[in-house]
């Protein structure tokens, strides 16, 4: 599984890494979370609103940053 | 179409929340109301501050601020995040692509005010409008008119200043990005878009998120966008409050008329550059702005230095620097600067 955070580092960005981490942790996987930053990279996704969460390559939520219970509900969505 | 029956419990925890809501919406306008009787009450016959002395007027001046502020606040944040949630800026994209200046650059406006939008999305706002064939001067005055007529500005100007410079500063903070767009646009400034811009291209679709989300998560959200927003600008909202409190009660009146006042052609202009390099939350400039206002500051000018600190703000033009070449960039501050320049004359000879 592939976990991608799209954002530049603005506070809403790593919150979203932050809440991600906490759903991983609370799931208990043990995946890495890669961190996309690069305008070019974001846009080619088709997002426009940072922050943005992608599962394995499909992006889930746009921005805002989802609670971490949401998070844990679209990694267990993505797992079955 | 399949019926969907809410379990009991569910329908029972919805009434609960519209209850919530209610109550707390009946708690709201009780305060706002009660408000500077309740500081009466408090500062000047329980702590027993003379209303006459400095120390008394200031102290008063700050809760009674303080506490009218935070509740405009989080009444309209609340409010405005919810019916945002039903825009999304990929929607206002689509709607905005292909059309023709002019119009374009209105609707444009518009939709910067009503579309949530965060600085740091700038960037990427900026690529996929225009890669969506947006034209550059519409795109610009979307990206002008978000920042400027945000409605945490307004609704301390409207609380400070009550409801009609409000409607005058959302209205001219709507022409200046209108007006800048267009001129920005019919400079035929495309060459001095970074190349990249349009070299992106889009793997599939745009994203486009769904609106559909039930009451409960929107409410859940205008909450969290309070907490939010409060929780970030409470410092300078504090700081600013007690500098106007400061200078309500210790600054003599009309200290500032002089230099400052209406009589001076050059207090705008000056205001304007001040302002432009100035990184502020709305939050700590407008409250301060109030008692400068208040101590002879003509209204205009006030309100130029203003628009100046939240339309040109540091940060976002170093942001869109990544996107706009330095001769844009300047363009752009210079274009909408000569605007803000504009309607700080305007409402001083006008008021």
């Amino acid at each position: 599984m592939k976990i991608e955070v799209l954002g530049t580092g603005c506070k809403n960005c790593n919150a979203l890494e932050a809440a991600a981490r906490q759903a991983l942790q609370q799931l208990g996987m043990d995946v890495p979370i890669d961190k996309v930053t690069d305008y070019g990279e974001i846009v080619a996704y088709g997002v426009m609103s940072t922050p943005a969460l992608a599962i394995d390559g499909e992006i889930k939520t746009t921005g805002r940053v989802p609670s971490v219970r949401e998070i844990t509900d679209l990694l267990e969505g993505a797992t079955v | 179409m399949s019926i969907f029956l809410p379990e009991p419990g569910t329908r029972r925890s919805s009434v609960n929340l519209w209850g919530l809501v209610v109550a707390a919406g009946f708690a709201w306008v009780v305060g706002y109301l009660l408000n500077g009787q309740f500081w009466d009450l408090v500062v000047y016959d329980v702590v027993g501050l003379d209303p006459d002395t400095r120390l008394g007027e200031a102290v008063h001046f700050f809760v009674y601020d303080t506490t009218k502020i935070l509740l405009l606040l989080g009444g309209i944040i609340f409010i405005v995040t919810v019916l945002r949630s039903f825009v999304t800026i990929e929607r206002t994209r689509a709607l905005l692509g292909g059309r023709s200046e002019g119009l374009g650059n209105v609707a444009a406006a518009g939709l910067g005010v009503v579309t949530p939008f965060c600085s740091c999305s700038a960037v990427p706002a900026f690529i996929g409008f225009v890669a969506a064939g947006v034209p550059l001067g519409i795109t610009l005055s979307f990206l002008i008119a978000s920042p400027m007529v945000n409605e945490v500005a307004v609704i301390l100007i409207l609380g400070m200043f009550g409801w009609k410079v409000a409607v005058l500063y959302v209205v001219f903070g709507l022409l200046v990005a209108i007006v800048a767009g267009y001129v920005l646009g019919r400079l035929r400034l495309e060459r001095w878009v970074e190349p990249f811009v349009f070299e992106t291209k889009l793997r599939g679709d745009v994203i486009e998120p769904s609106t559909e989300m039930p009451w409960e998560d929107r409410i859940a959200f205008g909450w969290q966008e309070v907490k939010s927003v409060v929780g970030k600008i409470w410092p300078y909202l504090l700081v600013g409050i007690a500098l106007g409190a400061a200078i309500h009660g210790w600054v003599p009146d009309e200290l500032f008329a002089q230099w400052a006042g209406s009589g001076n052609p050059l207090a705008v202009p000056i205001a304007v550059l001040v302002g432009i390099p100035l990184y502020s939350s709305a939050a700590g400039v407008v409250p301060l702005v109030q008692a400068l206002a208040d101590k002879g500051v003509a209204l205009g000018t006030v309100l130029a230095f203003m628009m100046a600190v939240v339309a040109l703000s540091l940060p976002e033009m170093i942001l869109l620097r990544r996107v706009l070449k330095p001769k844009l960039l300047a363009t752009f501050v210079a274009v909408v600067g000569t605007g803000i320049l504009a309607v700080g004359y305007l409402f001083n000879v006008v008021i």
